[in-house]
């Protein structure tokens, strides 16, 4: 018992960081805003990868280990991570970034929340009491979000204030420049109808000004079935649409065969740094986001 | 909202005349414009996201309550009140035949401060009555990877142990499970677990209690009826593999546990009953593996699981009450089993099972009479498939083919629902 305790204390000595904060990262696209604000200072851990589904994840042991050691958890919120996140912070034994601690941060605080539902009921599928969480799709957002994750860096980190701040204020400039180049780029797709595969597009709708006009999910989280997606095609008759979106983590197959059915292009989208190989930052990920949706009205 | 209004207006006007009087500004002066827009754009973003609705009523505090809803339909062709072959002397936790509405389980937990945890699952019996299942408090309020859990829990030894039927892969408990566990141990008493501040996944657990349920024999005393230690080394391998592995070890001291039915070498009709008084010691291995295509279930992923128990007593064993004599026993048992979710919502699964009942070594006065070798090895084979329209809901169907009594073999089929309504926590790996 002895020699397990101290092979671990061994383990724990052997691999100092040099990093001043150990952070957890439930999605990509937190892990690439925190890489951007914090720099060497955080040695980051990301929970999930952009090609994984984020409502539905294990609370694998390895996400409770890297819990552990975590001095900042960064997550969307919302309930997005409802159906394993509580499971991993709990079984960390690691009071520093439970809920509502300063160690805890959930991004989805610091926006405007869409789709905020009038009415709770499991009848209408996975919907989130807060709000759609998806709210990563919006490039605005992460403006106020990394102010926000910037002042509790600092908070926890007080000694690298400087360098917090001055990557805040790098981040900002760059992103606003950003902004201005995807908001031109993205002119052409204002008014455009799309169709959705999962109601995780509101943000990004909001932003560019598509239009939805359906989803291939009969309520969301629920798998479309073959005469649900039959009655999308009729829909799309009525109402047409020139795209048809989903996330890099959905199967392709229902967007493929609607896309076939109504003759109009399926886009698949990065969702999140990694999704494509193309997004492999946070920069990239709206370029390519932006790129393909315009490749898809060609 | 007037903000907003207010707003639009503005743009309005700060835009058609940076239209129609583009040689007039020149495009330095726009891009000023536009960036003071945005600016004000997200002020209020930002305010609008403050003033979100405050959560005041009287009944903001209340629990998270959950309940789950179960039935199955079973149709058997032997009588589930027979032990497994060279079994009666453990749990014989039988399968109620015909349509059966199985435990309804009511579940409330919250945080009672922000130190401490509550979780309670009440049993809803289908004859009525109340059991409580779970009633414990958790807190990780000692930090360093220290969890205290304290009240009544399940034990955290093996990997199914720790699980609520609700949860189980299949419609019953594997076999080792159900002769050496009861189904499934729970323990009035405390649960301590550290977790190494390690990459791997390193936990240590112990847990002291009243020994409530089989194996133990539940006496008043003041000291621990059961002790148990466990430990659990896991890991991810890329992205779409991760494994875990564990080793347990339960301790119990017995005091007349009583067996009925028991069969003997005079070959008393309906059996006797039997006590036993001594110690009684279980050792477990458990090994779970899981492959998902990118790491991500929702779409599709397999699971392997193995668990092996072997459970060592020796003591004094009353013969019919009347004739004790020394006694001493090992049997084991294991179980495999994988289940593949082979498209989203169906799973299908396959598990074999088998038990040893070992070789007693029985003291003289009882050679006679009680039987020390069964010389069958109780085995059953289970498929099922499971439908989930939804993550709340899930329709089974398991076959299985139980030869765990000898000469016996029984055919088996079960059709379940289970139904979560309200809150539904996330489970456990």
């Amino acid at each position: 018992m002895k020699k397990v305790i101290y092979a671990l204390f061994a383990i724990v000595i052997s691999n100092p960081t040099h990093a001043a904060l150990n952070v957890f990262a439930c999605e990509p696209e937190w892990a690439a805003l925190t890489q951007q604000l914090a720099g060497e200072q955080a040695r980051i851990y990301t929970a999930t990868t952009a090609l994984q589904d984020p409502h539905r994840v294990e609370a694998r042991p390895s996400l409770i280990a890297q819990a552990r050691r975590a001095n900042l958890v960064v997550c969307t919120g919302a309930e997005l991570e409802t159906g394993w996140l509580p499971v991993v912070l709990r079984e960390s034994g690691n009071t520093a970034v439970a809920a509502g601690s300063l160690g805890n941060f959930e991004a989805a605080q610091f926006v405007k929340m869409l789709e905020i539902p009038s009415r709770l009921n499991r009848a209408d599928g996975d919907v989130h009491a807060a709000g759609n969480p998806h709210i990563q799709t919006d490039a605005r957002n992460f403006l106020p979000i990394a102010e926000a994750l910037s002042k509790r860096l600092i908070q926890l980190d007080a000694a690298n204030t400087v360098q917090y701040q001055q990557r805040l204020a790098n981040f900002t400039q760059q992103w606003r420049a950003a902004l201005t180049r995807w908001e031109k780029q993205a002119a052409p797709l204002k008014g455009v109808a799309i169709a959705v595969q999962h109601q995780g597009f509101p943000y990004l709708n909001d932003w560019l000004g598509l239009k939805q006009v359906v989803t291939l999910e009969p309520k969301p989280g629920m798998e479309p079935s073959a005469s649900h997606l039959a009655q999308v095609v009729s829909e799309l008759q009525t109402h047409p649409a020139k795209l048809v979106l989903r996330a890099a983590y959905q199967d392709a197959r229902p967007s493929e065969w609607i896309a076939q059915r109504a003759k109009i292009s399926a886009v698949q989208l990065p969702y999140s740094v990694g999704g494509t190989p193309q997004a492999s930052d946070l920069f990239s990920l709206f370029d390519d986001t932006i790129a393909r949706l315009l490749a898809g009205l060609q | 909202m007037f903000n907003q209004k207010f707003l639009s207006v503005a743009i309005a006007a700060l835009c058609v005349p940076s239209i129609h009087s583009a040689y007039a500004a020149s495009d330095a002066e726009v891009q000023t414009l536009r960036d003071e827009v945005r600016l004000l754009a997200e002020r209020i973003n930002q305010a609008d996201a403050k003033t979100a609705a405050p959560a005041a009523s009287a009944n903001a505090f209340n629990p998270a309550v959950s309940l789950i809803l179960g039935g199955t339909y079973t149709k058997l062709s032997r009588d589930p009140a027979i032990p497994a072959t060279g079994f009666a002397m453990a749990a014989n936790p039988a399968h109620a035949q015909g349509f059966n509405l199985g435990e309804s389980e009511l579940g409330i937990t919250a945080d009672i401060d922000p130190e401490y945890r509550g979780v309670a699952t009440m049993a809803l019996a289908p004859a009525g009555g109340i059991t409580v299942e779970n009633a414990f408090i958790l807190s990780s309020a000692l930090g360093n990877g220290l969890n205290v859990k304290f009240g009544r829990f399940f034990s955290g030894l093996g990997y199914l142990n720790e699980q609520h039927a609700h949860a189980w892969d299949f419609v019953d408990q594997p076999l080792v499970y159900a002769s050496l566990w009861n189904n499934q141990i729970g323990e009035d008493g405390v649960q301590l677990k550290w977790l190494a501040p390690t990459e791997t996944f390193v936990e240590l657990g112990a847990e002291v209690g009243r020994g409530r349920s089989f194996p133990a024999t539940d006496t008043n005393r003041n000291g621990a009826g059961a002790t148990a230690l466990f430990a659990h080394v896991a890991d991810d391998i890329g992205v779409a593999h991760s494994w875990r592995a564990g080793a347990s070890l339960y301790q119990t001291q017995r005091q007349n546990a009583q067996s009925l039915n028991v069969p003997d070498l005079l070959a008393t009709a309906g059996g006797v009953t039997n006590s036993f008084s001594g110690n009684s010691q279980t050792a477990g291995v458990d090994f779970v593996w899981k492959y998902a295509p990118n790491g991500n279930i929702a779409d599709r992923y397999i699971k392997f699981q193995s668990e092996i128990f072997q459970r060592k007593e020796n003591g004094v064993l009353t013969y019919n009450l009347l004739t004790p004599s020394t006694y001493s026993n090992t049997q084991s048992g294991w179980y495999m089993q994988s289940v593949a979710q082979f498209m989203p919502h169906w799973r299908t699964g396959l598990r074999y099972d088998r038990l040893a009942s070992g070789t007693a070594n029985i003291g003289a006065a009882n050679l006679a009479n009680v039987i020390s070798n069964y010389g069958y090895s109780p085995t059953r084979t289970s498929w099922m498939l499971d439908y989930s329209p939804s993550e709340f809901a899930r329709l089974r169907l398991q076959v299985a083919r139980d030869m765990s009594r000898q000469g016996q073999p029984d055919n088996q089929i079960f059709v379940q629902y289970l139904m979560s309504m309200g809150a539904h926590g996330a489970h456990q790996y």
